[in-house]
C-alpha cells in the first residue's frame, strides 16, 4: 500500500502526469516502447541489481560482464536491433551497469577512422564478439591535451610493421574502459614517426590479450587501475607496450596511411572525424547526466514528503520536511533544472542532426557554432546537474548517507561525467574562444552564427521590471540574462584588448583573462538554456494543465538563476536594488506554488522502482520498512571473524590486566 | 620507489618560497613545542609495525572493520602504556593510528565514558566506569531514531517505569523509533546509553538517558528482546559499524537510568533536573571540534591538489615552450588558493571557538553563564558555514586534479566520504543555521527596543543610529580600502547588519499578515539562513585578520596577509550581490576586487607549495598517491595499481566463465 502521505501528495496534481511523461519521451507510442523495454529487462532476474550495495569491486565487475554476455541474448530473444527504436532505452533500463561500453567506442572509430577494407574486416568480429575492443586514449601524465601524448609508433619499412612502445612511465596508457581485463583489442592513440619524423597523433589497431586463453600478448603489460569513486563495474585499465609490433594495415587510414615505402599521404577533410567528437558530448548528456539528477529529485522529494521532523505549527503533527521553505529551496530548482536541461538537450539533439545533415552535404559552416555549443553545453550541464544531485544527496540528511538510499552512487557516477569527454574548464575556454570571436566580427558589423547574434544587438537600457509580478514575464528576465552575457563577453573582450594594446603577448593575455572568460560561457549558456526552456513552454499545449506548470518551472529555473548570481545582475546597474528584492520575493512566492505539484513532476520521469533500486524513493513511500529490510541483508550482519579475532580478547581478558 | 629522489618540479617550488614553512607549523600547532611533540606521537605511531596494514582502498567493508577493530584495541593498550592522557595528544594519536578515518571505538570513548562521568551517580559510576575504562563493558550512545534526527523532541522509544518490579521496561514501538546510526552499535558494543521518552505514573517525563546491555558478555549474542544488527553499506564509514537497536519489552533495573540530574524514585516519583543549560556546553565543544576537523579535511584535500598540480604538466601557456605546470593556469589557481585561504581561516577560527570555550567553561564552573547562549549560537552557525564549504572545497580540489583525482589512489574521495556527514550529524546545517538566526533576531529586536548588544553582534547597535534613514540602508557609505583587511572587515560587518535587517523586517512583515509565528519564521527561513551565513562570515574575516597581528616572524605574517586579503576579497568577488545591493561597493569597486583578487592569485602562486607543506601532514596520514611529499606521482601510481583487486590473477576468473563461452558460442 502506498504510504497516504505520499498519496495525498498525488491527488491534488494540476496537470496530467501520463500527458507529461509523454512530452518528455517525445510522444505516447515512445512511452510505450521505453516501458517495454524496461519490463523485459527488469523482470529478467539475470539483469537484477538488487544486491548491488553489497558486492565487491570483483564482484560487481563480473556481474557487468555476465550481464553484458546475457544481453546479446535478449536482444536476439526479443528481436531487439542496434538501429531499432527500442535501442536506445536498453541502457537506460539496465541502469548503465554492463560492461563492454567500450567495444562500442572501438567499433565507433573503426566505422569513422578506417578505411573501407578495415571496416570490413573488423567490425564484423566486434559484432560478433569474436574480439572485444577497447579505446586507448588517454595516458597517466596526459589527459585533455591530445597533442601531448608520448606513446610511440615507429614504421619499419623492412618488416612494413609499425612498432609501438611506451617510452616512459607517464606515456603508460591509464583510464580507457574494459580494458583493465576484458579486452582483446584497442584503438591505440600514438605519436606516427616514419623515417625519423614526427607525423602527430595516429590510431592504431593493437591486440592486447591471446583470442585463445585471454593471456597478454608479447611486449604487452596490462591490469586494472584500481578502485575509483564508481564505476567498480568496469575494469578501467592501464596499457604499456615494450616494441609490440603491429602490420602496416593495423593504422585506422580513412584519413591518413603510410604508403609501404613510408611515404606519409593525408586525404580527405577530418572535419567529419572532428564533428562526431562533439557529437559525443552531446549524446552523453541524457543516459548519463540528466538521469542521475532527475533520479536524485525522485528520490528526495518523495523522502521529503514522506519524512516529518519538527513541528511548524504548535500542537500538530510533525511537518512534512518538503513543507519547510529551506527545503524548498534545495530540491525545487534541481526539478526545475533537469526540467530545463531536459528542453536544452532536445534543441541540442535537434541543431545536432541537423549539422549532421549539412555537414554530409559537405557544408562545415556550422561547425564551430556545434562545437562551442557542445562544449560549453556539456560543461554547464554537468556541473548543474552534478552540483544537483549533491544537493539532494545532503537534502536527506543522514539516510541519504546511506548507500541504500542510491543517491552516493547517482553522485559519485555522475561527476565523473565532469572531467571525461573534456574537462569542464577547458570546454568552457573554448566555447569563450569562439563567443570573444564572434564577438569582435558582431562589432565589427561582420555576419555571426544565429546563437550569438544578439551579442550585436547591444542595448544600453535598465530592467523595466515595476514590480514582483513583473518578474514572472519570460521577456523580463530573459532580457536580463541576454544583457549579462553580453556585459561579460563584452568587457572580457575588451581587457583582452586592452593587454594586448599594452604589449603583453596574446597567450599571456589570454591566461589572464581565463577566470572572466569561463564566467561569460557560464552567463551565455545560461541565457541560450532561460531563453529555449522559455520558448518551448510558449509552444506548448494549453490542454491538461501542462503549459501551466512548465511556466512555473520555466519562471523557477531563471530566477534562481538571478537569486543566486545575483552580482551579476546589479553589477552595472541593469538591475536595481529594489528590483532585486521583487526577485527574490516571486522567487519565494513560487516555490511555495510549484511544492503543491512536487511530486507528480518527479513521478512523471517513470522511473520504476528497480530502476530507482533506493530505499527512500520508491513509488509506496514505504522508506522505513524498506530501509529496515535491505539492511538486514547487509553481508555484515553475518557474523563477522572479527568478533572471535580482536572483540572477544579485547572483551574479556586482554586489557583487564592494565 | 620509497627512496626515489623527490621530484624536481617540487624541489624548485620549495626552494623558491618567501617564508620558512616550520615557522607558519608552529603556528598552527600553537607553539613549537607542540609540534614538536606531535611529531614524537606521529613517529610512535607509524613507526610501529602494529599499526601497519595493507592499503584499505583494496579491502572489503567486512576487512576493514576487522583492521579498524584490531588497531582500535591496540591503542587504546598502547595510549595507556605510553601514559598519554592529554585530550589533544589523545586525539592525535587516534587520528594517526586511524589515518583521520572514523573507528568503531569512537562513540565508546567520545560519548559513553564522557556521559557517565558527567550523567551518572557515584554509584552508577562504580558500576560501570571501570568496567568500561578496562573495555570489558564497550558501550555506544543511542540518540538517533530511523524517523527522528535533529529534533530531539520527537524520539519515539520508550521507558515505562514498572515499580512492582522496579525496572524500566524498554520499547520501540514503531519502525519509525528503531535506533539507527549509532556508531559501534551494530557489532562492536555490548551496551547502550538508550535516549528514550520516560513514563513513570501515567506521565510522559519527556527524554532521558538509560543504561542498556544490548549483548550476553562472554557469547556477544544479542540478549533476548534486543534485535541489534548493522545499517549497511554507507558513502563511507566502512570501518564504522553504524547499527540498528530494537527493544521489545527489554527491562532494565531502575538504577539503570542516568541519574545524576533527573531522577524516578522507587514508587515512581519523578524528580526534576535543576538546570538543562549545562548540555549547551557538550554541544559547544563537540561543535567546536568539527569546525577544527573542516579546517583540517580541507587542508589535506588543499595538499594533494596542489601539489599535485605543480607536478602534473599540461598543454601548452606559450606556442612552442613545454607544457606548463597546471599549477600555472589562472583558472587552477583560481580554483585551489580561495580553498587554501580558507583552510587557514577555518584553522583559525578553529582555534579561537576552542580557546573560547575553555575561557568560558571556566567561567560555567563558577556559575557564570552569561556568555553561553551567545557561544552557542555562534558555534552553531560557524559549524554549518565550515562544513558545507570545507565539503565543496575538497571536492573542488578533487576536480581540480582531473581524471586522477577521481581514483581511490588520490585519497579525496575518502576524505570526502569522511567529512561529508558532519553537515548533517551534530545538528543538521540549515537547522544550524536557523539557531543562530534566531539568536541575531533576538539581538535585532534588542537593539530595536533601545538595548545595546554585546559581542559578536555588537555591530547591531550602529543600525538605530542609522534608522533617520529609513528603508534606504543603501545610503550609508562605507569608505571601502581593497588593499586593508580591517577595512574589509568593516564591510562585512555592514553586508552581515544589512541582511540581518532585511531578514528582521521580512519576518515582521509576514507576522503583519496576520500569520502564525511559526509560518512566518518559515516563510522567511531562505532570508534567514542569508542572514546567518554573513554574520559567519564576517565573523571568520574579524578572526583571521586578527591573528595577523599576533604573527611575529615578518615573512609568515606578510604571507598570511596575502591569504587573509584572498579569503576576504575572494568572498566578495563570490557574494558581489550582497555588496553591491546594500551600496557598499559600487560596481566599479567590484571589478577592483576581482581585479585584485587575480593578482593575489600570482602573488601566492610562488608560496603555494610551502603553504601546504606547513600545514604538515605525514605521508602516511595524508594517504594519497597524487599528493606525496617526494612527488613522485605516476611511478607510486603504478605500483598502487598493480595491487588492485582485480589484478589478483593474471587472467580473471569472468573470461573463464563469461567471456569465453559467448565467443564459442557466437
Amino acid at each position: 500500500s502506498v504510504n497516504p502521505d505520499l498519496a495525498s501528495e498525488r491527488q491534488a496534481a494540476s496537470f496530467s502526469v501520463e500527458k507529461l511523461t509523454a512530452l518528455l519521451d517525445g510522444g505516447a507510442e515512445q512511452t510505450r516502447i521505453r516501458r517495454a523495454v524496461v519490463e523485459a529487462v527488469e523482470s529478467d532476474p539475470e539483469f537484477s541489481r538488487e544486491n548491488q550495495y553489497f558486492q565487491t569491486q570483483n564482484e560487481r565487475y563480473e556481474s557487468a560482464v555476465r550481464k553484458a554476455v546475457h544481453l546479446q541474448k535478449k536482444m536476439h530473444e526479443m528481436g531487439w536491433t542496434e538501429n531499432g527504436p527500442e535501442y536506445k532505452y536498453i541502457y537506460r533500463a539496465l541502469s548503465g551497469d554492463v560492461a563492454f561500453l567500450l567495444h562500442r567506442v572501438f567499433m565507433r572509430s573503426i566505422s569513422v577512422l578506417g578505411s573501407d577494407k578495415q571496416i570490413a574486416k573488423w567490425i564484423p568480429l566486434a559484432t560478433q564478439h569474436k574480439l572485444i575492443g577497447s579505446y586507448a586514449q588517454t595516458e597517466l601524465g596526459h589527459g585533455t591535451y591530445l597533442q601531448g601524448l608520448e606513446t610511440t609508433a615507429v614504421f619499419d619499412t623492412a618488416t612494413q610493421e609499425f612498432i609501438l612502445n611506451t617510452p616512459k612511465i607517464s606515456a603508460m596508457k591509464w583510464w580507457p574502459g574494459d580494458m583493465g581485463r576484458s579486452a582483446t583489442h584497442t584503438v591505440v592513440f600514438a605519436q606516427l614517426y616514419v623515417h625519423g619524423k614526427c607525423y602527430g597523433i595516429h590510431p592504431f589497431i593493437v591486440q592486447i590479450r591471446s583470442l585463445q586463453d585471454h593471456s597478454l600478448c608479447p611486449g604487452i603489460t596490462a591490469g586494472d587501475i584500481g578502485p575509483k569513486m564508481n564505476f567498480e563495474h568496469i575494469d578501467n585499465g592501464y596499457l604499456l607496450l615494450k616494441n609490440v609490433r603491429i602490420p602496416r594495415e593495423n593504422m585506422l587510414s580513412k584519413f591518413c596511411e603510410v604508403r609501404p615505402d613510408g611515404t606519409y599521404v593525408r586525404q580527405g577533410s577530418q572535419k567529419i572525424n572532428y564533428f562526431t567528437m562533439t557529437t559525443v558530448r552531446i549524446s552523453l548528456i541524457s543516459d548519463e547526466v540528466l538521469t542521475p539528477l532527475m533520479k536524485a529529485c525522485t528520490i528526495a522529494i518523495r523522502y521529503s514528503v514522506v519524512r516529518r521532523q519538527s513541528k511548524l505549527k504548535p500542537g500538530e503533527q510533525e511537518a512534512k520536511i518538503l513543507d519547510y521553505q529551506t527545503q524548498q529551496e534545495k530540491l525545487l530548482p534541481q526539478l526545475a533544472a533537469a526540467y530545463a536541461f531536459h528542453f536544452i538537450n532536445d534543441y541540442l539533439q535537434e541543431l545536432f542532426n541537423r549539422g549532421y545533415r549539412e555537414i554530409q552535404k559537405k557544408n562545415f559552416d556550422m561547425l564551430p557554432e556545434l562545437h562551442a555549443l557542445s562544449s560549453g553545453f556539456k560543461a554547464m550541464i554537468t556541473q548543474h546537474c552534478t552540483a544537483g544531485v549533491e544537493i539532494c544527496l545532503r537534502a536527506c540528511g543522514g539516510h541519504g548517507y546511506s548507500l541504500l538510499s542510491g543517491l552516493p552512487s547517482l553522485y559519485t557516477k555522475i561527476l565523473a561525467s565532469c572531467i571525461y569527454e573534456g574537462e569542464n574548464t577547458i570546454l568552457l575556454l573554448q566555447a569563450a574562444r569562439f563567443l570573444i570571436k564572434c564577438f569582435m566580427a558582431a562589432s565589427a558589423g561582420q555576419p555571426v552564427p544565429p546563437s550569438v547574434t544578439y551579442l550585436a544587438a547591444v542595448k544600453h537600457g535598465k530592467c523595466p521590471a515595476k514590480n514582483k509580478l513583473d518578474f514572472l514575464s519570460p521577456d523580463i528576465y530573459t532580457e536580463a540574462y541576454q544583457h549579462v552575457a553580453v556585459r561579460l563577453t563584452g568587457s572580457t573582450a575588451a581587457k583582452l584588448q586592452d593587454l594586448i594594446q599594452s604589449g603583453v603577448k596574446k597567450h599571456d593575455a589570454w591566461n589572464q583573462c581565463t577566470v572572466q572568460l569561463v564566467q561569460a560561457a557560464k552567463a551565455h549558456c545560461h541565457y541560450i538554456a532561460v531563453k529555449n526552456f522559455a520558448e518551448t513552454v510558449e509552444k506548448l499545449e494549453t490542454t491538461a494543465g501542462i503549459q501551466k506548470i512548465m511556466k512555473h518551472l520555466c519562471d523557477l529555473f531563471a530566477l534562481h538563476g538571478i537569486f543566486s548570481n545575483t552580482g551579476a545582475f546589479l553589477h552595472d546597474g541593469y538591475t536595481s536594488a529594489a528590483q532585486m528584492d521583487m526577485v527574490t520575493a516571486s522567487y519565494l512566492d513560487l516555490l511555495a506554488v510549484i511544492r503543491k505539484d512536487a511530486v507528480p513532476l518527479v513521478d512523471a520521469f517513470d522511473f520504476t522502482d528497480k530502476s530507482l533500486n533506493s530505499a527512500l524513493g520508491s513509488y509506496d513511500g514505504q522508506v522505513y520498512q524498506r530501509l529496515y529490510e535491505w539492511a538486514q541483508k547487509s553481508p555484515t550482519n553475518q557474523m563477522s571473524p572479527a568478533y572471535e579475532r580482536y572483540l572477544k580478547p579485547l572483551l574479556h581478558n586482554t586489557l583487564s590486566k592494565l | 620507489a620509497a627512496a626515489m629522489a623527490v621530484n624536481a618540479d617540487l624541489r624548485r617550488e620549495r626552494a623558491a618560497a618567501t617564508f620558512q614553512p616550520e615557522l607558519l607549523t608552529h603556528i598552527l600547532d600553537g607553539g613549537p613545542e607542540r609540534t614538536r611533540r606531535r611529531k614524537e606521537i606521529e613517529a610512535l605511531v607509524f613507526n610501529d609495525p602494529d599499526f601497519q596494514h595493507e592499503d584499505l582502498n583494496f579491502l572489503s567493508r567486512s576487512q576493514r572493520y576487522e583492521q579498524a577493530i584490531r588497531k582500535s584495541s591496540l591503542m587504546v593498550m598502547k595510549l595507556r602504556e605510553y601514559g598519554i592522557a592529554d585530550p589533544d595528544e589523545i586525539y592525535w594519536f587516534k587520528s594517526f593510528v586511524h589515518r583521520g578515518r572514523p573507528e568503531p571505538l569512537d562513540l565508546h570513548l567520545g560519548m559513553f565514558l564522557p556521559t557517565l562521568l558527567t550523567q551518572a551517580t557515584p554509584e552508577q559510576q562504580d558500576r560501570f566506569f571501570m568496567p568500561a575504562w578496562n573495555l570489558e563493558i564497550i558501550g555506544t550512545y543511542a540518540q538517533t531514531e530511523m524517523g527522528h534526527g535533529t529534533h530531539l523532541r520527537g524520539l519515539e522509544t520508550t521507558a515505562t517505569y514498572d515499580p512492582s518490579t522496579q525496572e524500566f521496561i524498554l520499547n520501540s514501538p514503531t519502525v519509525t523509533s528503531i535506533k539507527w546510526w549509532p556508531g559501534g552499535l551494530g557489532k562492536t558494543s555490548n551496551h547502550a546509553i538508550v535516549l528514550a521518552q520516560l513514563y513513570t505514573q501515567g506521565q510522559c517525563k519527556g527524554l532521558h538517558a538509560f543504561i542498556v546491555p544490548i549483548r550476553q558478555l562472554g557469547t556477544h549474542e544479542p540478549l533476548p528482546g534486543i534485535t541489534v544488527g548493522d545499517i549497511g553499506p554507507k558513502f563511507g564509514y566502512d570501518e564504522m559499524d553504524n547499527g540498528y537497536l530494537k527493544m521489545d519489552n527489554f527491562r532494565i533495573p531502575r538504577e539503570n537510568m542516568l541519574m545524576k540530574y533527573a531522577q524516578v524514585e522507587p514508587d515512581g516519583t519523578y524528580v526534576k533536573p535543576v538546570s538543562d543549560k549545562l548540555t549547551y556546553g557538550t554541544m559547544v565543544f563537540i561543535r567546536s571540534l568539527i569546525v577544527g576537523d573542516s579546517a583540517r579535511s580541507l587542508s589535506r584535500a588543499c595538499t594533494i591538489a596542489i601539489r599535485y598540480s605543480a607536478v602534473r604538466h599540461q598543454s601548452e601557456l606559450k606556442p612552442g615552450e613545454p607544457e606548463p605546470q597546471i599549477l600555472d593556469y589562472q583558472t587552477q589557481q583560481y580554483k585551489l588558493f580561495p580553498l587554501l585561504a580558507t583552510a587557514y581561516a577555518f584553522h583559525f577560527v578553529g582555534a579561537y571557538i576552542k580557546d573560547t570555550y575553555h575561557r568560558i567553561n571556566g567561567d560555567i564552573s563558577k556559575g557564570d553563564l552569561s556568555e553561553l547562549p551567545e557561544l552557542h549560537a555562534l558555534t552553531a552557525g560557524l559549524k554549518a558555514f565550515t562544513s558545507w564549504t570545507a565539503n565543496a572545497g575538497i571536492e573542488e580540489c578533487r576536480m581540480a586534479c582531473g581524471g586522477h583525482g577521481y581514483s581511490r589512489c588520490s585519497g579525496i574521495p575518502d576524505i570526502y566520504v569522511t567529512f561529508t556527514p558532519s553537515c548533517t550529524y551534530e545538528g543538521e546545517n540549515t537547522v544550524m543555521m536557523l539557531q543562530t538566526a534566531r539568536f541575531l533576531m533576538k539581538s535585532y529586536t534588542q537593539v530595536t527596543s533601545g538595548q545595546q548588544v554585546t559581542g559578536m553582534v555588537s555591530y547591531l547597535n550602529d543600525l538605530s543610529r542609522q534608522r533617520i534613514q529609513p528603508q534606504h540602508v543603501a545610503a550609508r557609505t562605507v569608505t571601502v580600502r581593497i588593499n586593508d583587511p580591517t577595512s574589509l572587515v568593516e564591510a562585512y560587518k555592514s553586508r552581515a547588519a544589512r541582511l540581518v535587517e532585511s531578514a528582521a523586517k521580512n519576518l515582521q512583515a509576514e507576522l503583519n499578515h496576520r500569520k502564525s509565528k511559526e509560518d512566518a519564521w518559515n516563510r522567511t527561513s531562505v532570508d534567514l539562513v542569508r542572514a546567518s551565513e554573513a554574520h559567519c562570515h564576517y565573523v571568520i574575516v574579524k578572526l583571521f585578520t586578527d591573528k595577523l597581528a599576533n604573527v611575529s616572524d615578518a615573512a609568515v605574517r606578510a604571507v598570511l596577509t596575502d591569504l587573509c586579503l584572498l579569503y576576504a576579497l575572494f568572498g566578495i568577488s563570490r557574494n558581489t550581490g550582497d555588496f553591491l545591493q546594500a551600496g557598499i561597493l559600487t560596481g566599479a569597486q567590484i571589478t577592483q576586487v576581482n581585479q585584485h583578487v587575480k593578482e593575489l592569485l600570482a602573488v601566492i602562486r610562488p608560496n603555494a607549495v610551502a603553504l601546504v607543506d606547513s600545514f604538515d601532514f605525514h605521508d602516511v596520514h595524508l594517504g594519497s598517491v597524487l599528493g606525496r611529499y617526494d612527488g613522485n606521482v605516476y611511478e607510486n601510481m603504478f605500483e598502487w595499481a598493480k595491487k588492485s583487486p582485480l589484478n589478483k590473477t593474471q587472467v580473471h576468473e569472468s573470461f573463464h566463465k563469461h567471456l569465453k563461452p559467448m565467443q564459442a558460442k557466437l
